[in-house]
């Protein structure tokens, strides 16, 4: 038997970047992931013969820069590539379009609503203010609030410096900020439904909340302080799929040394004497080491990994209560040739980036009211887009992958599992919905993979299927990710920590949350730290 | 060529691409390369580079400045002007060189296309017919500047070679790096080498002007469904820094426009050693490099992989943050690499692999400047190289 230094649960995109900063700190690691192929939630997989699927996360743009260039990810392959803008199609035939150009995208929102057109730039000014407070602390372990430890002092007053920086009138809109929902955060700025719906997506993307829901607000800022190259908000697509991050950190990984195995489901993490110390695959085999990192979200670690006996009851009930509604589903297609939406004709830039559908923002709620009801959205957000115009190695030459996030579905239609029927059925929605903008479009249709959250809490192994491991709502960030107490990735017993997109910052292809909970570790074991730090924003 | 007395009423030239290149041009975006006027980018400079890394683009290398030389003594010529052993560069081969004035420092670089026997085109940033011709004498050579008479494009990127495949090109995935193949396209002769100026996989198609814009829509017409796209200067540039390519006029100065002295630069001191081939028997500048060799060079270019994301442009370097030892001559972000890159030049004995230096980076947001001292660490080889680069056969994307 072999004794690692660190084994960690699940070869995530987190799971794996974790294990790496510790492989290059010289510590032994190995990573057990329970599919016979590794990357959790970021993979690329090859389900009709000639096509690569990102068949769960599809685009790019929240993966830390100082996380890519320490773990030298472009030297294991991995490339980034940007889309270049999106669009909302209207019910008339017309769209509205988020070009890059700045003189370009403010025409466009003129030709919708003039007023609209330049009240965009103090959107965007208050909303890079929100981004440029939170980015500051994607690379940090969150302080403990109720904690005198010295340690907890000083980032609490860190923090209270950065806030005090932002000035009176910003620190108030940050407060409201975080509470609001993403229609009222939109109504400050615009008077036209066509651009508060192009804007709204954002707001409610992989949420259980409708777009008048408080909260909502953070989840757009979520989703709008990454940056591909410097290019803020802009987001791409990995060259390959999704499959090249976690691949690319694989290798980083391995070419420290560590060890990655797959069909490796581990049953039972093990305590001994108060502290974790192995675990148990399925089949039986033992592996041990003296720090267990579970990449998997609190719910499953706490409730299904471990004994309840091994940790306190009042984990155990914090996991119970940790919410992670499931909302999005997803349909990867294969497409005989690059479909046609007529209001935008052939050849129009826009083709590359990422297409929707509903126009006011009555629609996006009467979505929401579906889901609530126990059944997916009749008339769905759907977050569309063509990888293969972009990259070629997604599909053979003039054919193309089509990418369609749908919001919002639910992990159980009316309290029962999904059926084959109700996939269909679901499928059918969305199919509609694309011919209706896109006629002939279910006539390029060579394969299509269903994906309701039912799929991602089976195979990827996010209970109920939410997408970021634990909703984004303003009672699990920062320090209360994913539990008040336990924002610092160690978990409640000694030698045991969590690392996944349920700790701080949360979900979206970031590997933050793994790059912290490395820093944690090798703090308790004395090492020096590999995990580099932010960058600087002045 | 004979040129009318009136050309002064028009400065600059469009290239044989230009009804394409302006109609493609959707920013209306241009600069002068010598002669001519071309893109600097023609829709997002990042959308460019990323159909270059990704897909592939064609560039307009049109105003290249370009020589045909032939005759009986066109290799010993050839030998004599560059510091390589031109006689090792087999007909239908493309060689990298540089030459040297007397005193061994650079007066240009540029490519040598091996066509034929005693035939050879020279490719060269500066324009150099007097050197050339001073060069010539007592050789039976022949040497005229083609610059206007060849159209050219460079076709670079993952899907360049599938491009050329659903051109027609026979066999073309078979063309080694470096090798040069004649096809026939609509009557005449289409000249492609697989070289470029981006680091990555590609091709340069050269052809009779008449037919580049019969060349550029059949690109266009069968690249469409493998991502074809224009791609203006700005994204050159950055493929070129990525790929550690010297651009003369930035990284170093030709030695035949250099005013005050020390401001030249010997292929030594480019890091381009492996150019000069002392066994070969007489050239321009060889003495003064033997010399250099065995004194040891006063600069050193050096690739350097600089902390933090703030490009290093115009940095000075310094030895452990006190001593000023060079300057950085050119420096990007690099979104392939995913590192903070620059080329820099720096005296010697600084810069060795594994030196420390650092970087004094200006910087300005929103209109406050800051000062940060970069760690940066010397690395060698290019910065970006793609293994689908040099892979033969030439892969499809």
């Amino acid at each position: 038997m072999t004794r690692y230094d660190v084994i960690v649960v699940g070869a995530g995109h987190n799971g794996l970047t974790t294990a790496a900063f510790l492989a290059k700190a010289g510590l032994k690691v190995l990573v057990l992931e329970r599919n016979p192929w590794i990357g959790g939630a970021a993979v690329s997989r090859e389900l009709h013969p000639g096509w690569i699927y990102s068949n769960c996360s599809y685009v790019c743009s929240l993966l830390r820069p100082e996380i890519y260039r320490s773990l030298d990810l472009a030297r294991h392959g991995l490339q980034i590539a940007p889309y270049g803008g999106g669009l909302t199609f209207t019910r008339d035939n017309d769209f509205i379009g988020g070009y890059v150009d700045k003189d370009v995208r403010r025409r466009e929102y003129a030709r919708h609503n003039e007023r609209d057109a330049d009240a965009y730039l103090r959107y965007s000014r208050d909303t890079m203010r929100q981004c440029r407070f939170i980015r500051a602390l994607l690379m940090r372990t969150p302080p403990d609030p109720t904690s005198f430890r010295l340690r907890d002092l000083r980032e609490l007053l860190h923090l209270g410096r950065e806030f005090a920086s932002l000035g009176e009138a910003t620190m108030g809109d940050t407060i409201r900020f975080y509470t609001m929902s993403i229609a009222d955060y939109l109504a400050e700025y615009f008077e036209s439904d066509i651009v508060k719906a192009h804007h709204a997506g954002s707001g409610i993307i992989g949420t259980a909340l409708g777009v008048q829901s408080p909260g909502t607000a953070y989840v757009l800022l979520h989703h709008y302080m990454g940056d591909v190259d410097g290019q803020m908000g802009s987001w791409g697509f990995a060259r390959g799929g999704m499959g090249a991050v976690s691949k690319a950190i694989a290798g980083a990984l391995q070419s420290h040394g560590g060890i990655v195995k797959s069909d490796a489901p581990v049953a039972r993490i093990l305590v001994r004497h108060g502290a974790a110390c192995g675990v148990v695959l399925g089949n039986g085999d033992e592996y041990y080491a003296d720090s267990i990192v579970s990449s998997v979200d609190p719910k499953r670690t706490f409730l299904s990994l471990m004994e309840p006996g091994d940790l306190p009851a009042g984990i155990v009930q914090k996991a119970r209560e940790f919410k992670s509604r499931g909302s999005s589903g997803k349909l990867n297609i294969a497409l005989d040739a690059l479909p046609v939406f007529p209001a935008l004709g052939r050849g129009h830039p826009l083709i590359a980036g990422d297409m929707h559908f509903l126009d006011t923002l009555e629609r996006f709620e009467r979505a929401y009211d579906d889901w609530k009801a126990g059944t997916w959205s009749k008339d769905p957000y759907l977050d569309l887009l063509i990888p293969s115009v972009t990259d070629p190695t997604m599909a053979p030459p003039g054919k193309h992958f089509m990418s369609v996030f749908v919001q919002y579905v639910p992990h159980e239609i009316e309290g029962r599992a999904w059926t084959d029927a109700d996939r269909a059925a679901f499928r059918d929605t969305v199919f509609d919905q694309i011919e209706r903008y896109s006629p002939g479009f279910r006539k390029l249709v060579l394969h299509a993979e269903v994906r309701t959250p039912q799929e991602l809490d089976r195979e990827v192994g996010l209970t109920e299927g939410n997408i970021f491991q634990g909703e984004l709502t303003f009672d699990q960030l920062f320090f209360n990710r994913p539990f008040p107490g336990y924002a610092q990735y160690r978990g409640p017993v000694r030698g045991l920590y969590l690392c996944g997109s349920a700790t701080h910052p949360g979900g979206g292809v970031m590997a933050a949350p793994g790059a912290n909970a490395a820093r944690e570790i090798l703090r308790d074991l004395r090492r020096p730290n590999t995990v580099p730090e932010g960058w600087s924003d002045d | 060529m004979t040129i009318p007395r009136e050309h002064y009423l028009q400065a600059v030239f469009p290239t044989p691409f230009h009804p394409r290149t302006a109609a493609a041009n959707t920013l209306n975006a241009w600069h002068r390369w010598r002669d001519y006027t071309v893109a600097d980018a023609y829709f997002d400079v990042a959308l460019e580079y990323t159909a270059l890394r990704n897909a592939c683009t064609v560039f307009d290398l049109s105003p290249m400045t370009k020589h045909l030389i032939t005759g009986p003594d066109a290799l010993a010529f050839m030998n004599r002007l560059v510091t390589r052993d031109v006689a090792k560069l087999k007909p239908g081969r493309v060689g990298y060189t540089v030459w040297c004035d007397d005193e061994g420092q650079v007066v240009d670089d540029g490519t040598i296309f091996h066509l034929r026997d005693h035939v050879y085109r020279l490719c060269s940033q500066e324009r150099q017919l007097d050197w050339l011709l001073g060069s010539a004498l007592g050789f039976d050579v022949s040497i005229v500047e083609e610059t206007h008479d060849v159209a050219a494009l460079a076709l670079q990127g993952p899907t360049s070679c599938a491009v050329l495949k659903r051109l027609g090109l026979a066999e073309i995935e078979t063309l080694a790096p470096f090798g040069i193949r004649s096809y026939a396209f609509e009557s005449t002769e289409l000249l492609v080498s697989r070289t470029g100026f981006t680091g990555d996989l590609g091709y340069e198609l050269w052809i009779d002007p008449e037919r580049a814009v019969a060349l550029w829509d059949r690109l266009f017409d069968v690249g469409k469904v493998v991502g074809v796209k224009p791609m203006g200067t700005f994204a050159l540039e950055m493929s070129r820094i990525e790929a550690g390519f010297i651009q003369a006029g930035v990284d170093f100065l030709p030695a035949d426009r250099a005013i005050r002295p020390d401001r030249t630069r010997s292929p030594f001191e480019l890091d381009l050693e492996w150019l000069v081939d002392f066994g070969k028997g007489p050239f321009t500048g060889r003495r003064a490099l033997l010399a250099e060799k065995a004194r040891g060079s006063r600069y050193r270019l050096v690739r350097l992989d600089v902390e933090g994301n703030k490009p290093a442009k115009d940095a000075f370097i310094y030895d452990r943050r006190r001593r000023n030892v060079g300057v950085v001559t050119s420096a990007m972000w690099s979104p392939a690499a995913k590192s903070n890159i620059a080329l820099a030049s720096v005296s010697t004995p600084y810069g060795a692999p594994g030196d420390e230096l650092w970087a004094e980076i200006y910087y300005q947001k929103e209109l406050k400047w800051s000062r940060f001292m970069a760690r940066c660490t010397v690395v060698e080889g290019p910065f970006y190289n793609p293994p689908r680069r040099r892979a033969q056969p030439a892969a499809d994307c």
